[in-house]
């Protein structure tokens, strides 16, 4: 008899080793891949802001072959931040409830208006102001359906005299100064809803939001990096090499930040070594080894540190291809290790039960709402919005004028 | 005659939408509220939650692991088949030390194969090898300070009047974080009907002067039901109290848990 009753547990719970509570012995965690992506294209968002800001507000000339292609890169990617989220929802339909009668003692309620703030009064208005002087000039020039939609983007607004592109600067300036607290909000907040957790020793931490922001700098950095060398590339133009090397400084000076951050973190845990410290052990030793050690630590900061920081000191040394090579090599291999930290808080934070007595694992699986085909998708469609958005707004035919006007379009071969 | 497009005129009108707008999400807040109370709660009419204190006991001595109260709980409340449990118990072992290992107590083993619903399986280790061997039913530990209420993004889950922690079914969004926030394990996402769910104390019972499923099934008077605010002659709730030492689980959260336990060892958490 108790032979077969342990045959039966053995067959209902073949993903757990220890003592799980009985509720979250589910087939995947509760939040998913969807939930990892969440974090993730929010912090691109927040750090491709951060990197135009570096333009308008720091008066960082040398970036401004970039500045409008991270500002698209950030609304591209802000479009589809909400997406994961209202996904993964139980009653989708009911998401509306969030803005409407919001819980305020919850870091979850503020999303919506931090989001829509952020799109509505910082992105899309800064953007605006920003091209508000080419769709005039655009609307006039250009003829069937891309003519409407600029006609249509100007919103009747056609005074293009000196003073009104004066205030038209001025205001876009008074946005990029908001926008930057907006964006760290926007980001914070989003390690604060894992940081506010404190059943969960994994999440419940007062680090989180910051390690979040930094992250996302450096994600958004990175993702500006490779967006502008992909498109020069696509549009067999040069890279304008003095952008690109203060590009790769100030990617690297944040990732020194962030991987300051993180290891502190890392420290502060391993010396107080609370509570449920030796499963967080085994979590890296074991569930998160290649993600964790592998993923985040060695290749997605320590390599790019290593080798963006050999660039600060010879880059003289080194030629212009190595480095372009060296740039796009880094950028992308910490694009791909801040995804693999995404992936370590939030499925590391629901592989071990908090009961403390035992671990789960989780298998993705391919299709559904939850699984690999779905990630993909979303994913992959904010550089489907970002590549329409190229093509409207940074149109190698169009001329441009303004900040960021010297644009990769307009740098000749 | 005043400017309609005076400085004035428009400040004021956009000082009024303003209020407008910010007094909106107050109104529906306030208005969600009332509904919670009168809608969610199954409670017959005339049924006033401010009258009542409900609580739960747990004695663990008189516990046998039955698993009676895992299955009323299922049955009475409809909790779908599967790793869903509104209550569960949990099966400590605890071995006797290795001769010589200087140590106070061997492992312990913990077990709760479908919430203990069907029994557990033969034990871990052998039976002269035991030190302790205990049962702990769980349930919502009806907390003074929710970390799932204090994070539910729109107030769906509430703490009623009465000491009972709520959800109100047509209102939870389904997006899981009091589930997260929850230390005990006590919620779940219901796979049917997609929002979040737990013990509420078989709320439409106790509203009409009956108890809990769980308690009422019980046949070692484990689980202690009772009304702080209503004490009975000969209460058992306040017998409970006065016989025992009592402890909270995770106390170190600062969630402080209304449903205390006699007789746990330092292994329950």
């Amino acid at each position: 008899m108790s032979g077969e009753i342990t045959n039966v547990v053995v067959e209902v719970m073949p993903h757990f080793e220890g003592f799980v509570y009985p509720n979250e012995a589910t087939h995947h965690p509760l939040w998913s891949v969807l939930i990892v992506l969440y974090p993730y294209i929010t912090g691109l968002v927040a750090g491709a802001f951060i990197m135009a800001s570096l333009v308008r507000v720091f008066n960082v000339k040398a970036l401004e072959p970039v500045y409008r292609l991270s500002m698209l890169t950030a609304f591209a990617f802000l479009l589809c931040a909400p997406l994961p989220l209202l996904f993964h929802l139980g009653q989708p339909f009911r998401s509306y409830q969030v803005m409407i009668t919001p819980h305020l003692t919850s870091p979850m309620a503020i999303f919506g208006f931090v989001y829509a703030w952020y799109l509505m009064a910082v992105l899309l208005l800064e953007l605006w102001f920003d091209y508000r002087r080419d769709l005039v000039e655009w609307s006039k020039t250009t003829s069937g359906f891309k003519g409407v939609l600029y006609r249509l983007f100007t919103v009747g607004v056609t005074d293009t005299s000196e003073q009104s592109v004066k205030l038209d600067h001025k205001i876009g300036h008074i946005l990029s100064i908001v926008g930057i607290p907006s964006a760290f909000l926007l980001h914070g907040y989003v390690g604060f809803i894992f940081g506010s957790v404190k059943a969960n020793p994994w999440w419940g931490n007062v680090l989180m939001p910051i390690i979040f922001i930094m992250s996302a700098m450096v994600s958004g950095i990175a993702l500006c990096v490779l967006n502008y060398m992909i498109l020069t590339w696509i549009r067999r133009r040069t890279v304008d090499m003095r952008c690109l090397d203060v590009m790769g400084m100030f990617l690297f000076y944040a990732l020194v930040v962030d991987a300051a951050i993180e290891g502190l973190d890392w420290i502060h845990r391993v010396y107080s070594a609370e509570e449920g410290f030796q499963l967080m052990q085994y979590m890296a030793r074991e569930k998160l080894f290649y993600t964790l050690n592998v993923g985040q630590a060695l290749l997605g900061t320590l390599v790019p540190l290593l080798v963006l920081g050999g660039l600060q000191l010879f880059r003289h040394r080194v030629s212009d291809l190595a480095r372009r090579r060296m740039y796009f090599a880094s950028a992308l291999l910490i694009v791909i290790g801040v995804l693999a930290m995404r992936w370590n808080v939030v499925i590391g934070g629901q592989l071990f039960s908090k009961s403390l007595r035992g671990v789960m694992s989780y298998k993705m699986e391919f299709a559904g709402m939850e699984g690999w085909f779905m990630a993909a998708v979303v994913l992959a469609l904010p550089f489907v919005i970002l590549t329409i958005l190229v093509k409207l707004f940074l149109s190698e035919k169009l001329p441009t004028t303004g900040v960021g006007s010297d644009q990769p379009a307009a740098t000749p071969a | 005659m005043s400017n309609p497009l005076s400085r004035r005129n428009v400040l004021g009108r956009l000082g009024a939408l303003a209020a407008g707008l910010a007094a909106l999400p107050v109104v529906k807040t306030a208005k969600a509220a009332v509904q919670k109370v009168l809608v969610s709660s199954n409670a017959p009419k005339g049924y006033d939650p401010t009258k009542h204190k409900w609580v739960m006991a747990i004695d663990i001595n008189q516990c046998i692991g039955c698993g009676s109260c895992v299955e009323a709980c299922k049955k009475e409340n409809k909790v779908p088949e599967g790793p869903y449990f509104r209550t569960w118990v949990e099966r400590y072992v605890i071995e006797k030390p290795k001769p010589g290992s200087g140590e106070a107590r061997g492992q312990t083993h913990v077990d709760s194969p479908n919430g203990g619903m069907r029994g557990y399986p033969e034990l871990p280790v052998a039976k002269e090898d035991i030190q302790h061997s205990f049962f702990v039913p769980k349930l919502c530990n009806l907390c003074h300070h929710s970390p799932c209420v204090q994070v539910c993004p729109v107030g769906a889950t509430f703490d009623a009047p009465d000491g009972a922690v709520l959800i109100d079914p047509k209102y939870c969004i389904g997006c899981g974080f009091c589930i997260q926030a929850c230390p005990y394990g006590c919620r779940f996402l219901n796979p049917v009907t997609k929002v979040a769910e737990k013990c509420t104390l078989c709320y439409h019972r106790i509203t009409r002067g009956l108890q809990p499923a769980c308690v009422e099934v019980c046949p070692t008077q484990a689980r202690i039901f009772g009304d702080l605010k209503n004490p009975i002659p000969n209460d058992p709730i306040q017998e409970f109290y006065a016989k025992h030492r009592v402890s909270a689980l995770k106390a170190h959260l600062g969630t402080e848990p209304r449903v205390l336990y006699a007789g746990a060892d330092r292994e329950v958490q």
